[in-house]
């Protein structure tokens, strides 16, 4: 696949949040523009409509407000949707980090999140991905909890032909998980991906769980897990804030996986996420298909929240 | 995050202290930081926008009504049209129809449709002792019939069995077919997740719909649901006759402003709230439980009205009329002001309906409180008739005597000499500005200082 096709497609996906985004003075000179209230109070609410949260919203207002005035001190010629681009790609820019495999062996991700962000399926797409790229994968279907969630990853490994190993529902997921390890090791395997019970990061117990699970992984490998992915539900509002905090504060979350951007979700919040915790975006959801789990990419992102053409 | 908005109204509220009617320029601000909030807690913004509209409308030429500051009262107008949008009653589901009724679920992918079936036919089951089959429609999500089936199992209802090779038309007549040979009461029918905008799946939910014709179409939503909440619900209430909706997972922190985006743009009741992922996890929704979440400012409005209705209005007229005469502050009216307290539901009370108080742990919310309440009515009550009317006479003989009296320390009698001196001088300053009324006025807002806490 081209990298023309896959912003295309990233920018389908987004094309709402484009719509949005997009405001009228876009393309005025920056040097031109007179920012009145009004025009910053309607950004203002195109950026809130787009769930980015209300303290980064103003933050990027008032950057703005002094970006403009200084293109109009020195005259420049760049456009306010110039300036704007600039801010955002400056927030999510630290986030453009790819998992870097290294010497690990297996490299173990545990794949953690609320109910409903899409793990298993992110797992199940993430396998093929790696499969792709020539890797050994093994999943380990650590949520024991929910009805049939095993059956879900075993489903996802047969369809990638890849190993799953898994317990019964009911079984101690930090168990199921430590065997996995184990096994992944036994059998030269490369990536490991475990998956979790959903549970919302409220809820202390379930997240002391996870703890359990992350030191019983360490007992095979003290590295490990040298990946801790929180998925999140694009649709998600300012909540995903709330959850990438706590599960980041309860487990030192390595990085993020956003889910569901195919849909008219605007995904703002992943700006007040890079904002506040600047941890690494590995991956985004922006389809049903295997191959739309994509790398994230900070400008290409930008460029597709702003619904701007890449610069080719 | 959860306080914002009483933080941010104490604020504006301040400014609006003393003035007796709600005037366009008087709740501007106010207004703006209501909007914020309703933003903040992911409340789409045209909603936002129509409700802070018809706030306007309402509070506008509004008196304000006794015991309530400015401020409140439009808190009060906020609210009370918020619990109104929400619907003002807790709806039921209508199963009045040839049976089997037919429960069809609808929403995006990871909202809890197939929990929620389980949580609902698990309640129909046991408390109106219908017989129940569920059948799923998801060909799509591994094992997702596998999960329905597992859920029904341990709920106790048939499963009516379907394959990832069939269409879920096929599958959905079939069971329909199936249900009535069965003489089943209810039918739940649950359908794969999809996204609003994919238009082949949501053609595929309308002729679905338009095969096994439901008496409840039942729309579930995420309550952390973001802005996008407005979108997706307009998208299903277009293409399906929406019955109801569920929120779910409200057991978390979100504040769930999409609950009022979704009441707003379907105009459908939320008929039920999904807490946790147990089978039981399932409440009757109550509108104003949610409003005050969305507003995140505790129950606010109940605290009002208690105040409204519990201060015995002639008591603090007395002693705003004893203060303003001269005459001082004695341990009678100490007492008067600590049973009025306790009326409203004693410190606990009071900490429970304040904001920002509803996370304190409940050991430290009964430390707090009503104990030193009442001992402190327990001590006055020891007190000879000329003590409480002089308390300066106390010295220790008579606090020793007091204190076995009323089961306490001699240092508890100190303390609460200290305090009534410390409430004599507060009393003389609140004197100055218009007596108790006010005093009571600022008591609903914070607590006066030393109070025990």
């Amino acid at each position: 696949m081209t990298d023309r096709s896959l912003f295309n497609r990233l920018k389908s996906g987004l094309a709402k949040t484009r719509d949005l985004l997009s405001p009228g003075f876009s393309n005025q000179k920056a040097a031109e523009l007179e920012l009145s209230d009004e025009l910053l109070e309607n950004f203002e609410e195109r950026l809130l409509m787009a769930d980015v949260g209300i303290e980064l919203v103003q933050t990027l207002i008032n950057q703005l407000k002094l970006d403009v005035a200084q293109a109009k001190r020195e005259h420049l010629p760049t456009t306010v949707s110039d300036l704007f681009k600039k801010l955002v790609v400056a927030l999510l820019e630290p986030c453009n980090q790819a998992i870097m495999l290294g010497d690990n062996k297996p490299f173990a991700i545990l794949v953690v999140g609320v109910n409903g962000a899409g793990k298993t399926t992110t797992i199940g797409k993430l396998a093929r991905r790696l499969k792709r790229n020539r890797k050994q994968v093994m999943l380990a279907a650590g949520d024991t909890f929910r009805a049939a969630a095993v059956e879900q990853l075993v489903t996802w490994g047969e369809r990638n032909d890849v190993p799953v190993v898994a317990q019964a529902t009911g079984a101690d997921s930090a168990a199921v998980i430590f065997d996995a390890l184990e096994s992944a090791k036994a059998r030269n395997i490369d990536v490991l991906i475990a998956d979790t019970a959903g549970r919302l990061h409220t809820q202390n117990d379930l997240m002391t769980e996870l703890q359990k699970v992350k030191r019983v992984m360490q007992k095979v490998d003290p590295a490990a897990p040298h990946e801790t992915l929180l998925v999140i539900d694009a649709s998600m509002g300012q909540n995903a804030l709330r959850q990438a905090q706590e599960f980041h504060r309860s487990m030192q979350l390595t990085g993020l996986c956003i889910t569901k951007l195919d849909g008219t979700a605007k995904g703002g919040v992943v700006l007040s996420i890079a904002d506040q915790l600047g941890l690494p975006i590995r991956y985004i959801g922006v389809g049903e298909a295997i191959e739309d789990l994509q790398v994230f990419d900070a400008v290409q992102f930008a460029d597709a929240l702003l619904g701007l053409e890449p610069d080719t | 995050m959860f306080d914002n908005l009483s933080q941010r109204l104490s604020n504006t509220v301040a400014k609006l202290r003393g003035q007796s009617r709600l005037t366009e320029d008087n709740i501007k601000e106010t207004l703006r930081e209501v909007r914020m909030a309703l933003l903040e807690a992911d409340v789409a913004l045209t909603v936002v926008r129509s409700f802070i509209e018809r706030v306007r409308e309402k509070a506008v030429g509004q008196e304000v009504i006794e015991n309530l500051t400015p401020g409140q009262a439009l808190i009060k107008v906020v609210q009370d049209e918020l619990v109104h949008l929400m619907g003002d009653a807790n709806e039921q589901l209508q199963l009045n129809a040839q049976a089997p009724a037919i429960i069809m679920m609808a929403g995006l992918q990871g909202a809890g449709k197939t929990t929620t079936i389980a949580k609902l036919a698990k309640r129909l089951k046991e408390q109106e002792k219908k017989k129940i089959s569920v059948v799923s429609c998801d060909v799509y999500r591994p094992a997702a019939i596998k999960q329905l089936e597992t859920l029904a199992g341990q709920i106790e209802v048939n499963f009516i069995p379907s394959a990832a090779d069939e269409s879920p038309l096929a599958i959905a007549t079939r069971a329909v077919e199936a249900a009535k040979l069965n003489h089943d009461d209810v039918l739940f029918i649950d359908t794969a997740g999809r996204l609003h905008v994919d238009g082949d799946m949501m053609g595929e939910i309308i002729q679905l719909h338009q095969a096994v014709n439901p008496v409840e179409t039942l729309f579930v939503v995420d309550s952390m649901s973001g802005q996008d909440a407005a979108m997706s619900a307009q998208a299903f209430n277009e293409a399906l006759p929406l019955t109801g909706v569920i929120l779910t997972k409200t057991d978390g922190d979100a504040r769930g402003g999409a609950a009022l985006s979704v009441r707003e743009i379907t105009g459908k009741p939320i008929k039920f709230l999904g807490t946790g992922e147990k089978v039981d996890g399932l409440e009757p929704f109550h509108p104003d439980r949610v409003a005050s979440r969305i507003l995140g400012m505790g129950d606010v409005l109940s605290l009002v009205e208690e105040a409204q209705q519990k201060v015995d209005h002639k008591e603090a007229d007395k002693l705003a009329k004893k203060i303003k005469s001269g005459k001082s502050f004695n341990m009678l009216d100490l007492r008067s002001q600590l049973s009025q307290m306790q009326n409203m539901g004693g410190m606990a009370g009071l900490m429970d309906k304040l904001p920002g108080t509803a996370k304190l742990p409940a050991a430290m919310k009964s430390q707090a409180g009503d104990k030193s309440v009442q001992s402190m009515i327990a001590i006055i009550d020891s007190m000879t008739a000329k003590e409480r009317r002089f308390p300066d006479i106390i010295k220790s003989t008579r606090k020793q005597r007091i204190a076995a009296g009323s089961g306490t320390q001699v240092q508890d009698v100190n303390r609460l000499l200290k305090q009534h001196i410390q409430m004599q001088k507060m009393m003389k300053k609140f004197s100055k500005k218009g007596g108790m009324k006010n005093l009571m006025r600022s008591m609903q807002g914070r607590l006066p200082p030393n109070m025990p806490m």
